[in-house]
């Protein structure tokens, strides 16, 4: 079925499919309309969810947790500042090994004060124990969302996914739908291995672990996160033998050829692919890398996709404040350091607090790149930015 | 409702062999409240002393599921478990009623916790919420919080050249919770296992949220011998510190009426952290206690007037 919807529709309507048992949640600007059209498939009896309309982030990423440890499928969307508020309680759930799905809508985080896109809110969220995948568009964050349920309960990880603020979350798009029983018959029941109401069975979960146990557990969470790309990879390939759609885990465009290459995440691919279509128009072999997973980071995509290239420029929707770039641009330069042969790489800061970018900005990225292809590494300037004053 | 006698037959949820102090008063709470509650249970808990005496992994004191997440969402927790109850009861996949419990600290109850309590209780999630109060952050080692009662001594309102310990007056959590309409609220201690009992009872018959204030003497926190804390527990309520009542669909009710109540100084003796109130330079802040203590108790014996019991 076709749809018009715009990215927060569409992740609402693919929760709606998806029909958790608890979904708790607060609204927070761009996100809110996730919650507000989910809240409105509950009053109309569209799904059979226990929707918990919270007092915080806090308690709604709290409440989650509870849900999930009690054997119910959980959901919950939020950006920014929300996630901000929830970043104390994404550890928790992903410490305790639950597989609860957080749709974010990618916002600037204060100060300060802005509601447009940036990806300081996610990134920020790296180290906490979360799948990552970022959406390019509505469809990709329908799909995905679906994906994502089954993916965290394979891997026993939670998963955000991720779509950008206003661009994604607030643009009409034609999209692709399942139907319900599609959906359903894909995700299957969640049948998790303890859950707090059995009680005839009791747990104690969540208890506190001294030096002699502590290592022991994180160890073997570092260990689901080692292991979680195969399951991403897995679910991957069943939605499309089932559905006949392709998800990526690092989409390339035009890059069998290329030197030159940009590598982005979220909506910027979309701009960036009409940069590459006028740049081949006119006989440049330059190429772009969406990368979609970023946690746990794709290193054999990463690397394979990478090493041939003679320059990567990495687009980056945050500022690092590291005075090193931000995580995007030093994970993947990381990944590639074992290779004997590398590209130069160089990171651009853009689109902070939701600063346009266009696709002559990012050609222009491309001839950069292209005059820079052939300097010696040390003399190139590695930090960069796209249009700011 | 079961006797005492036959309470104490029952089997044990909260078991022996946890780490807490001798004569911890929070964990006397934990199992009186688990005697005496329906069955079965769920349970959560905050970060906090009780966290720690009873569960450090491995082993576990907890005979009934007990979830721990963070310090200040206790009640957000609870909601999320009463919630997935909900739906999976709906589902048809749990077919029995459970009763879902709270414990949690005045820390974890008055100030980290609060918001989410408030949330929680607005929500009108089922769940009995019930507050070990020990007047202090106890876990990190006795600093004020916002159940203190004045003039105590903490690690952060100490007793010093200039100030006589804690300053403010404590937070009246019972009027905050009963503000929200709860159908039952009630306030008890450890020494009353009756009264205590009682009204666990009273608060599970209830759908909604419900609310019991027990305050739980820490040794350590106080300054007491071990062996003093029933004597203490007793002793707040003989001195009306701590009168024992409840509120019920609107109306208040005292549940014991001491028939001599005992000078406040009964209590504020034997009491470590109140030691500085006896000096000579402090002994018009010993009136000023008792003189708190009466006035808040002429306004909750109005209030049970008032409210027609």
């Amino acid at each position: 079925m076709i749809l018009a919807k715009t990215g927060n529709e569409a992740i609402a309507y693919a929760m709606k499919q998806i029909n958790p048992d608890v979904v708790a949640a607060y609204p927070i600007t761009p996100s809110t309309e996730i919650v507000q059209i989910f809240s409105s498939y509950v009053a109309d009896g569209e799904v059979d969810t226990e929707f918990v309309p919270v007092e915080s982030e806090h308690s709604a990423m709290s409440a989650c947790i509870a849900a999930a440890a009690s054997g119910a499928r959980a959901m919950t969307a939020t950006s920014a500042q929300g996630l901000a508020l929830m970043h104390e309680m994404l550890f928790i759930a992903s410490g305790l090994r639950l597989p609860i799905v957080l749709c974010v809508v990618n916002r600037a985080l204060s100060a300060p004060l802005n509601i447009h896109c940036d990806h300081t809110d996610s990134l920020a969220s790296r180290d906490s124990g979360w799948i990552q995948i970022f959406c390019e568009d509505a469809q990709e964050a329908y799909d995905t969302t679906i994906c994502a349920i089954k993916i965290a309960e394979k891997s026993f990880l939670p998963v955000m996914v991720t779509i950008d603020g206003f661009i994604i979350s607030h643009c009409m798009q034609r999209i692709e739908v399942l139907s319900d029983e599609e959906v359903k018959s894909f995700i299957g029941e969640y049948k998790p291995n303890y859950n707090l109401l059995d009680v005839e069975n009791p747990i104690t979960l969540g208890p506190a672990c001294l030096p002699d146990s502590f290592f022991e557990h994180k160890r073997a969470q570092a260990e689901g996160m080692n292991q979680a790309l195969r399951y991403i990879e897995e679910v991957f390939k069943e939605y499309k033998e089932r559905f006949n759609r392709e998800l990526f885990i690092l989409e390339e465009y035009h890059t069998k050829d290329a030197e030159v290459g940009i590598l982005c995440m979220g909506s910027t691919s979309g701009t960036a692919k009409i940069a590459v279509d006028n740049l081949r128009g006119k006989g440049y072999q330059v190429g772009l890398f969406k990368l979609r997973v970023f946690r746990p980071i794709a290193v054999s995509y990463l690397q394979r996709s990478l090493k041939n290239l003679k320059i990567l420029g990495i687009l980056e929707r945050m500022e690092g404040l590291s005075a090193f770039g931000g995580p995007l641009f030093n994970e993947v330069r990381s990944v590639l350091y074992d290779e004997p042969e590398r590209p130069i790489i160089i990171s651009y800061v853009y689109g902070l607090g939701g600063r346009e970018i266009t696709p002559e900005e990012i050609e222009e990225v491309f001839l950069e790149l292209l005059s820079l292809k052939n300097k010696k590494r040390e003399n190139i300037e590695k930090f960069r930015y796209i249009n700011v004053r | 409702m079961k006797s005492i006698q036959d309470l104490i037959k029952e089997k044990e949820l909260f078991s022996s062999g946890h780490r807490a102090c001798a004569g911890c008063g929070e964990v006397l709470a934990v199992r009186q409240v688990l005697l005496a509650s329906k069955k079965p249970i769920v349970c959560a808990m905050p970060t906090g002393c009780l966290e720690i005496v009873s569960t450090i992994f491995p082993h576990t004191a907890w005979q009934v599921p007990m979830f721990h997440s963070a310090f200040e969402n206790a009640a957000a927790t609870i909601s999320g478990m009463e919630a997935a109850y909900q739906a999976l009861r709906r589902k048809g996949k749990i077919d029995k009623k459970i009763y879902f419990i709270a414990f949690a600290g005045d820390g974890g109850t008055h100030d980290i916790g609060f918001q989410a309590l408030s949330g929680a209780i607005e929500r009108r999630h089922s769940f009995l919420y019930v507050c070990t109060d020990n007047q202090a952050y106890m876990n990190t080692g006795v600093q004020r919080s916002s159940a203190t009662p004045q003039f105590a001594h903490t690690t952060t309102s100490p007793k010093g050249e200039k100030l006589p310990g804690k300053l403010q007056p404590r937070k009246d959590i019972m009027e905050i919770i009963i503000a929200h309409e709860v159908p039952y609220a009630a306030q008890t201690t450890v020494a009353f296992f009756h009264d205590l009992a009682k009204k666990v009872e009273k608060a599970q018959s209830y759908e909604g949220p419900t609310f019991i204030n027990i305050l739980v003497p820490c040794p350590l926190g106080w300054g007491h011998l071990p062996s003093l804390t029933i004597e203490i527990s007793r002793l707040a309520v003989e001195t009306n510190f701590w009168p024992l009542y409840e509120y019920e669909n609107g109306t208040y009710r005292l549940t014991y009426k001491p028939s001599q109540p005992k000078p406040i100084v009964d209590w504020l003796k034997l009491q470590g952290r109140f030691a500085h109130l006896f000096e000579e330079k402090n002994k018009h802040l010993l009136e000023e206690f008792q003189k708190y203590v009466d006035e808040k108790y002429q306004k909750l014996l109005k209030k049970c007037e008032l409210s027609g019991k």
